[in-house]
């Protein structure tokens, strides 16, 4: 089992968590021309790495925030976790 | 090639079956071929066996980074069906049905397919109405369904739960009698077999390092032995795809994540055909040495583990507890799991790309064992004519783009969610 560090509650187990995706997936800007493009790599293309990978979770079973997590897709080893506001470089 | 037969097999017992020619070799690659398949699975050998037998290219290898066998064809609940809704799958699929049925005659290999019915449980009556929609489209491509009350499927599966205190009472199913399931790496080596005696190579433990493109023209690939040019290549990676995508600098609609599958101790004849709980995730049949077989949701996040956590088997088994109560008597055996090429609409992609002469399978999310021979038999046209067959015209990569979404179940992007 994951034990993620809720930048919020501390370490809780993954069944208090829901996953919510890549997180550097960005929308295209709001009032402006989308071209087709742009509008496929948001909705439809990701780049799923083997290794580390920024991702969303959601703290659904806790203080229900939306945060963070840097995550190694294949040991599940957990680097940093971090609030919407802050960027994990 | 020696033929497998009942004769042979007394034949070899006088010599206590030491002189049994081996079923494939294992040759160093060449420097150049015809065509280069990446990916030694089920559909990786399927499309080898159906590029020399079907479109006589047999100047062909097969690459594989681990051993044969040892990705999701070995790691698969071996189910088989073609119960679809929509027209480009349900075609597709149900050709495949009718290799399945003639498979192991034509390899001279037991695949042990067992066509022993699919049914899908409702538990409501609006999920009633869906399948009674679903079945009506798949007769409509020509597929076998039926549709169950409760007291068909008590008939049938007696050992579940009807009692009046279930949570999620069986209204009644959907069937499809012709679905069944195979052994899967009987599949996988009946495939190598007849491929290596048509003079296909499998080069085992060679793994891909990168590929070598000219003016948007495929060269070769670059491999850990050394690099073999070709004229073709087609990726036939399903769970490592996005890991080969990125060498190739493209981005695919797809995301991998990990499915676990999990099998009890032996027990006698308990379940007949195959079974989907229709109130939560979780699938399950009887395999020939009596195990029940067990599957159900995904484990939720990005991964290329090949192994899975516990909350998601636990899970799982909660659903199958609700629907078979019999199941909190036996020992779980083992538990395993298989990385999985999630589209982004559920359906598969089998497709020309941007770069001539390379050519994609991907996509099969956590249904390709099925998919197996007609998976190999349409890209072997589509790798040799150079163009989509009909069965797969609407596999294509850029339906994303234009809207025209295979999109069976309704999910959305979000393909942990299941």
């Amino acid at each position: 089992m994951l034990h993620i560090n809720c930048p919020f509650c501390g370490l809780r187990a993954q069944k208090e968590f829901a996953y919510g995706g890549d997180a550097t997936v960005k929308r295209p800007e709001i009032n402006k021309e989308v071209s087709k493009e742009e509008w496929d790599n948001f909705v439809y293309m990701r780049k799923s790495p083997r290794g580390k990978h920024i991702e969303l979770w959601h703290h659904i079973s806790g203080c229900r925030q939306w945060f963070k997590v840097q995550r190694d897709t294949a040991t599940h080893e957990i680097f940093k976790t971090a609030k919407m506001s802050e960027e994990i470089v | 090639m020696q033929k497998y037969s009942v004769f042979s097999l007394i034949k070899n017992a006088f010599t206590d079956h030491q002189n049994w020619e081996v079923a494939w070799k294992d040759p160093t690659p060449k420097s150049k071929y015809d065509v280069v398949i990446i990916g030694g699975g089920g559909h990786g050998l399927a499309t080898a066996y159906y590029l020399a037998k079907e479109h006589n290219i047999t100047n062909v290898a097969v690459i594989e980074k681990g051993w044969i066998g040892g990705g999701n064809v070995g790691r698969n609940t071996t189910i088989i069906r073609s119960n679809f809704m929509y027209d480009a799958n349900a075609r597709f699929n149900e050709f495949g049905m009718d290799l399945w049925r003639n498979l192991s005659q034509e390899l001279n290999f037991n695949v042990m397919f067992s066509p022993r019915g699919i049914i899908n449980l409702a538990h409501s009556d609006a999920q009633m109405n869906a399948y009674a929609r679903r079945g009506n489209s798949m007769r409509l491509n020509g597929i076998d369904a039926k549709l169950l009350n409760r007291d068909e499927v008590k008939k049938l599966i007696p050992m579940a739960d009807f009692s009046d205190e279930v949570r999620f009472p069986i209204f009644g199913g959907l069937m499809q009698p012709s679905a069944g399931t195979a052994r899967h790496d009987g599949v996988a080596w009946g495939y190598a077999r007849q491929a290596d005696s048509m003079g296909v190579d499998i080069i085992q433990h060679c793994e891909v390092e990168g590929f070598d493109v000219e003016g948007g023209k495929i060269k070769g690939v670059r491999t850990s032995k050394g690099v073999i040019k070709a004229k073709k290549v087609g990726l036939c990676v399903a769970g490592s795809t996005n890991i080969l995508a990125e060498k190739l600098n493209m981005t695919l609609p797809i995301e991998t994540h990990l499915l676990q599958a999990c099998v009890s101790e032996p027990v006698k004849p308990v379940l007949d055909g195959v079974v989907t709980f229709g109130a939560g995730h979780f699938y399950i049949s009887q395999s020939d040495k009596g195990e029940m077989v067990m599957g159900g949701d995904l484990d939720g996040y990005n991964s290329y583990a090949q192994r899975g956590n516990l909350p998601t088997i636990q899970h799982v088994l909660t659903g199958g507890l609700a629907l078979f109560p019999f199941l909190s008597r036996l020992k779980m055996l083992r538990t395993w799991g298989g990385i999985m090429d999630m589209s982004m609409d559920g359906s598969p992609i089998i497709d020309k790309t941007h770069i001539e002469g390379l050519y994609l399978n991907c996509g099969w999310c956590y249904g390709g064992f099925k998919s197996t021979p007609v998976s190999g038999w349409t890209f072997a046209h589509t790798i040799a004519q150079d163009r989509l067959h009909e069965l797969n015209a609407d596999l294509t990569l850029n339906r994303f783009s234009n809207g025209y979404l295979l999109d069976e179940k309704g999910l959305g992007t979000k393909t942990w969610i299941s």
